[in-house]
């Protein structure tokens, strides 16, 4: 369906506009076990797949789908899993191999209601920290949150391209109410999506640890000679293991500062009618289409409102909040938890903001988050 | 003991020489196996370029820092399935996973009796010495009944899996278990292994003088050898269910599965991919479209002025 040669307009869900957009950027190796609600988007994998040359396995559990995509990945595929709260805990240690081996992977999360079990078939939006701090150890960390069918198509792209830019896993944290919701899905002719390809060396054998400048390594295929060791362990270049804190300063810094040093081309944020505004609405995922219709419901009452969207999630624009903090503004955080991007918020404007959350089930209304508005229109700080 | 230098050592091609010597103590009998597998492979012509060693976490899970060809030191019990996303995206690559019993049976447990049920086209390596070593002795999922460690100090109270039994069932295509005393055998059984087609797994029961055998009564460096000398019976076509190991009683070592060949879940995957898929993706595609007309219609109406349900005559193609 996607490699056609001319659009194409789908009506298409989030999971399965995700699962298309994978497709299309060059995705051929899925593995992932069955859970609501993003079933949907392994369903469509299993089905499309075969189709374009890709291979598809339905796992014994998550534990093993993301072990699996991490060898996908090294065998040369573009390898993505999907999964849902519970499963994307017990995805966290293999998480931390993905980063500390620097495999470029997807793992989309269509995020419920939790903790455990929680609301297996409605929304939550609790796993925004557990996408940055999930795994132990300190890490810098990419995800995407895309508010309608059409992002999961362009953010599951996107996240793919960074995935192979960076050697990193990249989390597509989507939501129920999102991957559920269908809507109309422009497919663009194959030959206008841009699709990013990891670095490959040009010796043999190279080093697969041994970065360029951009602190990014090139990725040596298997079956050619290499000889590569991959470890967990903290490792030199080589992937030797050595295990002293010199070589965990170097590891590390290079692991994070690939990240920090280039988060101005990672970071995505729809400013809305923020340059005159006095409060300053955050959210992602389906929270911002909500607070997208609070905040046309309080410039019609003349309250100056703007919107805040994070199309990417982490890593957090820190410095442009503390900027609009510095102006004057004033902030209300709405999300589908008890308060996780709200602590990103505070710190980085350093005071405090409306909080508008629910704990999980249903999506804002937007008079709910109007009421935020106002309240922090009122409010001192 | 006068130390031997040599320039070279028959198996230096497929080691990292650079990292030796290995982590190993004395009296392990890892090198031994390790030795077993490099051998094998060369006396089958394996390309080191084109095999992959995949393991876990533990002593046996240093393995893979040893060999010279594409390796992964993995997280503690994913060892088969990161090598079966391997295998399975690249079948052309010799896949082995080298890995102890711990990280392949009790955290890795489900993965290898799926890996076996599904065929895969990967040999597994399962070094069994009774024990978790790397962590200091604690009780392992093949601690025989009885037996002391540093979590069972009053005697094992468990039953250990029969790990090859295990293996047979669940649908590998060859399953054997030798000793390291059995060091030929071993040798013999691991290039049947590398050269079957389908999941094949090999058993080694290993000497751990230091985590095992010094709270065992197999404190000396050559005692587990002994014992799997005075106690191993080797039998033609073991049944899988009697390879139950028990303390100080005769165990069966041998091959105790050889099935005949069967397309490989790799094989099966990569047919699929080859099927012409156009034809039968459009007839679903109208029969979908069939089954949800109802719906189509009602979200036609609802969406004013576009409609996007499909006409009578459409459906009829």
């Amino acid at each position: 369906m996607s490699s056609k040669d001319i659009a194409a307009d789908e009506f298409l869900s989030g999971d399965a506009a995700a699962a298309e957009g994978a497709i299309a950027v060059g995705c051929r190796f899925f593995a992932g076990y069955p859970i609501t609600p993003s079933s949907e988007v392994a369903e469509r994998m299993a089905r499309r797949l075969p189709e374009v040359g890709g291979i598809f396995i339905q796992m014994e559990d998550e534990l093993s789908s993301i072990a699996a995509i991490l060898g996908g990945s090294w065998a040369g595929k573009k390898s993505m899993t999907a999964t849902s709260g519970p499963g994307f805990s017990l995805m966290m240690e293999n998480y931390g191999l993905g980063i500390m081996t620097e495999t470029p992977t997807v793992i989309v999360n269509v995020q419920r209601g939790g903790p455990s079990t929680g609301l297996p078939t409605l929304l939550g939006q609790g796993e925004f920290m557990q996408a940055r701090f999930g795994t132990h150890g300190s890490l810098e960390a990419i995800a995407l949150s895309p508010e309608s069918p059409q992002e999961c198509f362009d953010f599951a792209i996107r996240a793919f391209n960074l995935a192979e830019r960076f050697r990193t896993p990249v989390i597509l944290l989507m939501d129920e109410s999102v991957g559920h919701l269908f809507e109309k899905v422009r497919i663009p002719p194959q030959r206008n999506i841009e699709a990013v390809s990891r670095k490959l060396p040009e010796e043999v054998p190279y080093p697969p640890f041994r970065a360029d400048e951009d602190l990014v390594p090139p990725m040596p295929p298997l079956g050619d000679g290499h000889h590569i060791h991959v470890t967990g362990l903290t490792h030199d270049d080589e992937g030797r293991p050595e295990m002293t804190p010199k070589m965990q300063e170097e590891l590390m810094g290079r692991l994070v500062n690939k990240i920090r040093l280039y988060k101005d081309e990672i970071m995505d944020i729809e400013e809305d009618g923020i340059d005159d505004a006095d409060i300053v609405v955050v959210a992602y995922g389906i929270t911002a289409r909500s607070a997208r219709r609070a905040v046309t419901l309080a410039r019609e009452k003349g309250i100056k409102a703007g919107l805040f969207r994070l199309k990417t999630v982490w890593p957090f624009p820190t410095e442009r909040l503390r900027e609009l903090a510095e102006q004057g503004k004033k902030f209300v955080v709405a999300e589908v938890n008890t308060g996780q991007a709200l602590i990103m918020v505070e710190q980085a404007t350093r005071k405090d903001a409306v909080f508008v959350g629910k704990y999980g089930g249903e999506p804002h209304k937007p008079f709910e988050i109007l009421n935020g508005i106002e309240e922090a229109l009122h409010a001192d700080n | 003991m006068p130390i031997i230098k040599a320039d070279k050592y028959p198996l230096d091609p497929y080691l990292r020489t650079e990292r030796l010597p290995h982590v190993w103590c004395p009296g392990c009998g890892l090198g031994i196996v390790l030795n077993a597998f490099l051998r094998a492979m060369q006396k089958l012509g394996m390309d080191p370029d084109k095999t992959v060693v995949v393991s876990g976490i533990g002593c046996t899970g240093r393995t893979a820092g040893y060999v010279k060809m594409d390796s992964f030191h993995t997280t503690h019990g994913r060892a088969i399935p990161f090598a079966l996303g391997i295998k399975a995206a690249r079948p052309d690559l010799n896949v082995v996973v080298f890995s102890g019993d711990g990280d392949l049976f009790s955290i890795g447990g489900n993965h290898i009796i799926h890996a076996a049920r599904r065929n895969i086209d990967i040999t597994v390596i399962a070094v069994n010495n009774f024990i978790y070593g790397m962590t200091g002795g604690q009780l392992a999922p093949t601690t025989p009944e009885t037996s002391i460690t540093t979590t069972s100090p009053y005697g094992n109270l468990e039953s250990p899996f029969n790990m090859a039994g295990l293996m047979a069932i669940a649908g590998a295509s060859y399953v054997a278990r030798w000793t390291t005393v059995h060091a030929r055998r071993l040798e013999k059984g691991l290039e049947k292994a590398l050269s079957k087609r389908g999941f094949s797994f090999v058993e080694v029961m290993s000497p751990c003088p230091t985590a095992f055998g010094r709270r065992n009564k197999m404190k000396g460096i050559i005692d587990s050898m002994m014992y799997y000398q005075k106690y191993a019976i080797i039998k033609d076509n073991p049944n899988p269910l009697d390879g139950v190991i028990k303390p100080n009683e005769k165990f069966v070592i041998g091959e105790f599965m050889d099935a005949e060949d069967e397309p490989t879940f790799d094989d099966k995957l990569w047919e699929l991919t080859k099927r012409d898929f156009l034809e039968t993706s459009q007839a679903d595609r109208a029969k979908w479209i069939l089954e949800h007309r109802r719906h189509l219609e009602t979200l036609a109406t609802l969406i004013a002025g576009e409609n996007i349900a499909p006409q009578e005559g459409e459906m009829d193609e």
